[in-house]
């Protein structure tokens, strides 16, 4: 038996064929990787391949540099398979695939999240730009604003330290229990559970502190906070 | 020589990319700089006209890209200043001509024969604009004081963070002061508040413009023009040197002095 453990594994699928690379460094496994499809380049050439690296955090002039490497092998790259939130990131940036037919488990989750016990909250230390959308399957605070055009989507609450003008989506799972929060609370739709809210432009001069929640008939509702 | 390389992006079309681009590369070559212009919108290519040298390409990006031409031979020189150069689009190709990684390799071989790389960028987020900002140092992000461009400038920063480019710089183009002041257009502050980037510079809205880019004389060219002292200011500040906001206040103008006295205001 050889004693070197094959760097990655190649097996055929229905559109194509899933590369999944073994642990370890990226700087080794590349020119393997490179130099098997070279040695091999009559089964490769035109080949649709999907790579699973694993947990490697890949960034996109390093990921544009593979797909530029693999095509002039006449590979065409078209999904990353990752566990690593930066790379899967990547990979949409490019318009590749991040999953393919058939999801690993690891993959419901969009974003990792470190075990806090009983739930489990994503922090995210940025304004979120239109076109982002955050979603968690636990709570989500922001620290920052959430401009128009962005997505908060949270299975829990959602605290927003700054202003919330996106679309704010709090217990998407479907708990009414849920929670909004937000230092200035004038979001282009509030949502909590299977309730919608729109328009809720600010009336006070000078934001104030909000809270949202769905009240006893189940209707969205704000609420100032004030200094008691 | 090493070249300092900025791409002007917007995410919307039509917010003032190119006039922009022109408008800066004339304010630098006035000091005394060696600028190249990229035209990076292959297949619409504009900025030729707008400067223009529309008559006078021979070779293209696609060319330099492709290997039919030496880069020197596709730098058309501009003969009002001493050192200023465009590097045209292809206008019978497309996006996909070109892929970013040929852009970083130009972009660096730009480098070593000039002091400013100025890249055009086509309007939206797909192939073109990944090229154009392929190789930047930095990226000034162009917007209009209008809701929608605004946005689209949002989603363009959000997309420059994930790439992890340096923080992008803001102009906003074809502000109205009047109009600021009636509450019927979006201040500056409006603007700024939203995209929370470093602001270099406020360029009014000029029918002058117009004329100049149909002219191909960029109104930076004109020392009269309030917008072109705007685009004059950009330069500086992108040279590092710290230069104020122009007054835009129309308090002071002949027409606002009419209108107060007048009480049709």
């Amino acid at each position: 038996m050889d004693k070197l453990v094959t760097p990655f594994q190649i097996k055929g699928l229905r559109d194509g064929l899933l590369i999944t690379l073994a642990k370890g460094e990226w700087e080794l496994l590349e020119p393997a990787l490179l130099e098997h499809i070279r040695s091999q380049q009559a089964f490769f050439s035109g080949a649709r391949v999907a790579l699973d690296v694993g947990s490697v955090p890949f960034r996109v002039n390093e990921l544009s540099a593979l797909r530029d490497k693999l095509s002039e092998q006449g590979v065409s790259l078209w999904a990353i398979l990752s566990e690593s939130p930066v790379t899967e990131q990547t990979a949409q940036l490019l318009g590749l695939a991040t999953r393919i037919s058939k999801p690993r488990p690891e993959e419901q989750r969009k974003y990792a999240s470190e075990d806090l016990g009983e739930e489990s909250a994503l922090f995210v230390s940025k304004t979120v730009r239109s076109g982002n959308r955050i979603q968690f399957p636990g709570h989500v605070v922001v620290m920052g604003d959430v401009n128009p055009g962005a997505e908060i989507i949270a299975d829990g609450n959602i605290i927003v330290w700054g202003r919330a003008r996106g679309l704010i989506h709090a217990g998407a799972n479907g708990n009414t229990d849920a929670v909004i929060c937000a230092l200035d609370l004038s979001p282009m739709q509030l949502r909590i559970a299977d309730e919608l809210a729109t328009n809720l432009s600010d009336l006070h001069e000078k934001p104030v502190p909000e809270i949202a929640t769905l009240n006893g008939e189940g209707k969205l509702s704000t609420e100032p906070w004030q200094p008691s | 020589m090493s070249a300092k390389i900025v791409t002007i992006t917007s995410g919307k079309g039509g917010v003032g990319k190119t006039t922009a681009v022109a408008n800066i590369a004339v304010a630098l070559a006035s000091e005394g700089l060696k600028v190249c212009c990229l035209d990076g919108d292959i297949g619409l290519r504009n900025l030729d006209v707008v400067m223009g040298l529309e008559n006078r390409i021979v070779y293209d990006l696609v060319d330099v890209i492709e290997g039919r031409c030496r880069l020197r031979q596709a730098m058309i020189r501009d003969k009002r200043l001493p050192e200023m150069y465009l590097i045209p689009a292809a206008q019978t190709r497309d996006k996909s001509a070109v892929s970013p990684s040929d852009m970083v390799r130009l972009c660096e071989e730009l480098r070593s024969e000039v002091d400013w790389v100025l890249i055009d960028s086509p309007a939206g987020i797909e192939r073109g604009f990944r090229n154009a900002i392929a190789g930047a140092d930095q990226v000034v992000i162009i917007t209009n004081p209008e809701v929608s461009a605004v946005r689209d400038a949002d989603r363009v920063i959000g997309l420059l963070e994930a790439e992890e480019k340096a923080s992008p710089a803001l102009i906003i183009n074809r502000l109205n002061p009047f109009m600021v002041k009636n509450h019927d257009m979006l201040s500056a502050e409006d603007v700024l508040d939203l995209l929370a980037i470093e602001l270099i510079g406020i360029v009014p809205e000029d029918e002058n413009v117009i004329v100049g880019t149909n002219r191909g004389t960029p109104i930076a060219l004109d020392p009269k023009s309030k917008a072109g002292q705007a685009f004059r200011n950009v330069a500086k500040r992108l040279l590092g040197q710290t230069v104020q906001f122009i007054d835009l206040d129309t308090q002071g103008t002949l027409w606002a002095r009419i209108q107060r006295l007048t009480g049709t205001k």
